[in-house]
């Protein structure tokens, strides 16, 4: 394979976006919120990525950068290989389309004065996918590959349940013919048996139309089941990022190994629960050195001062903790 | 062991203009001092209800239509309003899933929680201040002093459902509903917040319902277990038994499709369809639209029966 071929899908490298910055000529002195800072990521296509994290790690706002919703403050945006400022206005929109967003809540990203036939058809009309004539019969496509009567399209959402709307919004996505999707979330709205159908119907998308997914989500049993790759979050840094199973197996970060032994789980029965201490300090003034030193039992001095670089300490899994270069 | 809670054959029906909405229809458990019982169910599934039909916060066009409720030897169904209100947050409290419900957003801490205690109790405003700075310590809150005189809005989410809590256990009642109370908290908070209950109770000696969704964390805290589907509980018992032999294919159903369960990237096992229209119930068990054993016989609806010891089930085709 040549180094074409090689290239990840989408790549971000040193990405860091801060809110709250005094733009131009204004001087505000309100506080800056730094979501994210210095994140590097790269998915390869038909590659599944599972980003988690506790609110307020920055995980939503990294969704909206790869997704272009949102401009980073600092760093490159790749895409096939090619960095994003090299891309003319064409490629720029063609590039815009294949990547698509779901979100979270079913009910407020359903605009609930359009039929579900505009909803879906609208995207895929104006970007000349299908002609106003067709759009019913492309829409009737769509939606029986995501698993809605077609005959259901002249309704509008608030006559579906939130399962039901969950794939309305998949769809939508899927009408622009898109590579990739960045999933916020998608499925925390849903009941147990309504979230196994939908995560049934990514996966089985992946496999039909090979889709590449940003997988966003806190709930670390959804990202073990549908990602190859793991990339964890804390405060606006990616601690630790590994291939599924070898994260779950073998956790190197102490963040990621609290958060996986404090996952409840059908097994452990009347456990007595351990509890790190204190909470996700605020982006606002995040900790010096390692974001997370205040709360780790493993903490030493140098992780008072110094940030952890992220290194490989294994095939394809890094960590950003100074205890893996301690002696 | 005499039950501190009996709950039997509870209806709680809603009379809306579009007809009558059996939210929960025929529920009853029973609970003992220091004991956890972990109410599951989707939503719809009446879990909710149940919990503020025991604490008497059923609303119009909802009422109990039959069945009783004793806290204490006590029958909690006929009770007037006054009497009600003597026992909510005295002997019974609630906590619930957003503590900005419980929290009042323009008084401070200390005088909400004053305000709780006195309600209930003749003490002077030091001594009910004093038993405020000890509720907090007990639930982990970090300067007490300074904490009390702080608003709502000042704490995070996970600090708020802690002051929820001990505003709930400030009276020592003698049962503690949680509704669904870590689930829009993260994980390292879901855990302390876990972690603190089940010490709480412990130390307290009050019993604890704990109304979810998810199933992995009634495992990891409760002693016994009702699953709910419809309105009714289909099934129920000791944990163990419940999730590592379940006998109700909603049950099986319901374990079955928690992805950490199944071997990742493969589909998961689901339950077909979606939970029926409370509106529309028609005759019969509730689920079998979704079961693949249901038959003709289950267009009657299933009566309850015990196929163990402390364990009951509504199947005429449970599995095993």
């Amino acid at each position: 394979m040549n180094a074409v071929a090689q290239a990840p899908l989408l790549e971000l490298r040193g990405i860091s976006k801060r809110f709250g910055e005094a733009s131009g000529f204004a001087r505000k002195r309100a506080p800056v919120v730094h979501a994210l800072d210095g994140v590097s990521l790269a998915v390869r296509a038909r590659e599944v990525v599972g980003l988690v994290g506790e609110s307020g790690c920055g995980k939503s706002t990294l969704g909206r950068i790869v997704s272009r919703l949102l401009v980073p403050s600092a760093g490159e945006r790749y895409w096939q290989g090619r960095p994003y400022a090299d891309f003319d206005a064409r490629s720029q929109r063609a590039e815009r389309l294949a990547v698509q967003m779901i979100f979270q809540d079913p009910y407020a990203s359903l605009n609930p004065r359009m039929r579900v036939a505009r909803i879906v058809g609208e995207a895929a009309v104006v970007h000349g996918l299908a002609s106003a004539r067709e759009r019913d019969d492309y829409v009737a496509q769509l939606l029986q590959r995501v698993g809605l009567d077609p005959s259901l399209m002249r309704r509008f959402p608030h006559q579906f349940s939130g399962g039901q709307r969950s794939r309305i919004g998949i769809a939508r996505a899927l009408a622009v013919k898109p590579r990739f999707l960045v999933c916020d979330e998608a499925v925390a709205a849903l009941d147990v048996s309504i979230q196994a159908q939908v995560l049934n119907l990514f996966i089985r998308l992946r496999e039909e139309l090979g889709l590449s997914y940003l997988f966003i989500s806190h709930d670390l049993g959804v990202i073990r089941h549908v990602s190859d790759r793991v990339v964890v979050m804390y405060l606006g840094r990616i601690v630790e990022s590994a291939p599924a199973a070898e994260l779950y197996a073998h956790p190197n970060h102490p963040y990621t190994e609290a958060l996986i032994l404090e996952v409840p789980r059908i097994e452990a029965r009347r456990r007595r629960y351990v509890p790190i201490r204190g909470e996700i300090p605020s982006p606002i003034a995040p900790p010096p050195g390692c974001h997370f030193h205040p709360r780790c039992p493993k903490a030493f001095a140098r992780c008072r001062t110094e940030r952890p670089a992220l290194r490989e300490i294994a095939p394809g899994h890094l960590s950003a903790c100074h205890l893996n270069e301690a002696p | 062991m005499s039950a501190v809670l009996a709950v039997e054959g509870l209806r709680t029906h809603f009379f809306t203009r579009a007809g009558v909405v059996k939210a929960v229809d025929d529920v009853g458990f029973a609970l003992e001092r220091g004991k956890v019982l972990g109410l599951v169910g989707e939503s719809g599934s009446g879990k909710s209800i149940t919990g503020y039909s025991i604490m008497g916060l059923v609303d119009e066009p909802g009422r109990i239509v039959a069945g009783s409720i004793r806290l204490e030897g006590a029958e909690l169904t006929r009770l007037d309003r006054e009497a009600w209100r003597r026992l909510r947050g005295n002997r019974i409290a609630m906590i619930f899933q957003d503590p900005m419900m419980t929290l009042n957003p323009v008084l401070r801490i200390d005088t909400q929680m004053v305000e709780a205690l006195r309600a209930h109790q003749r003490v002077s405003h030091a001594a009910a201040l004093e038993r405020c700075r000890e509720a907090l310590a007990w639930v982990g809150i970090a300067s007490p002093d300074e904490r009390l005189r702080a608003y709502p809005h000042q704490f995070s989410g996970g600090m708020r459902q802690r002051i929820a809590i001990a505003i709930a256990l400030l009276n020592r009642p003698a049962v503690v509903i949680a509704d669904e109370p870590t689930t829009a908290l993260d994980v390292t908070i879901q855990g302390q917040i876990l972690f603190e209950m089940q010490r709480l109770c412990r130390e307290s000696g009050a019993a604890l319902i704990w109304i979810t969704h998810d199933l992995s964390v009634v495992a990891g805290l409760a002693d016994s277990v009702c699953v709910m589907y419809a309105g009714r509980i289909v099934e129920s018992g000791p944990v163990d038994a419940i999730l590592d032999a379940p006998l109700h294919p909603y049950t099986r159903g319901l374990l079955e499709s928690i992805p950490s369960r199944n071997p990742a990237g493969r589909p998961l096992a689901q339950i077909p369809g979606m939970a029926p229209s409370p509106m529309a119930l028609a005759e019969g068990c509730a689920f079998r639209e979704r079961c693949a054993r249901a038959s003709t016989a289950c267009g009657v609806a299933p009566a309850v029966s015990n196929p163990a010891v402390s364990r009951t089930l509504r199947c005429v085709h449970p599995l095993q």
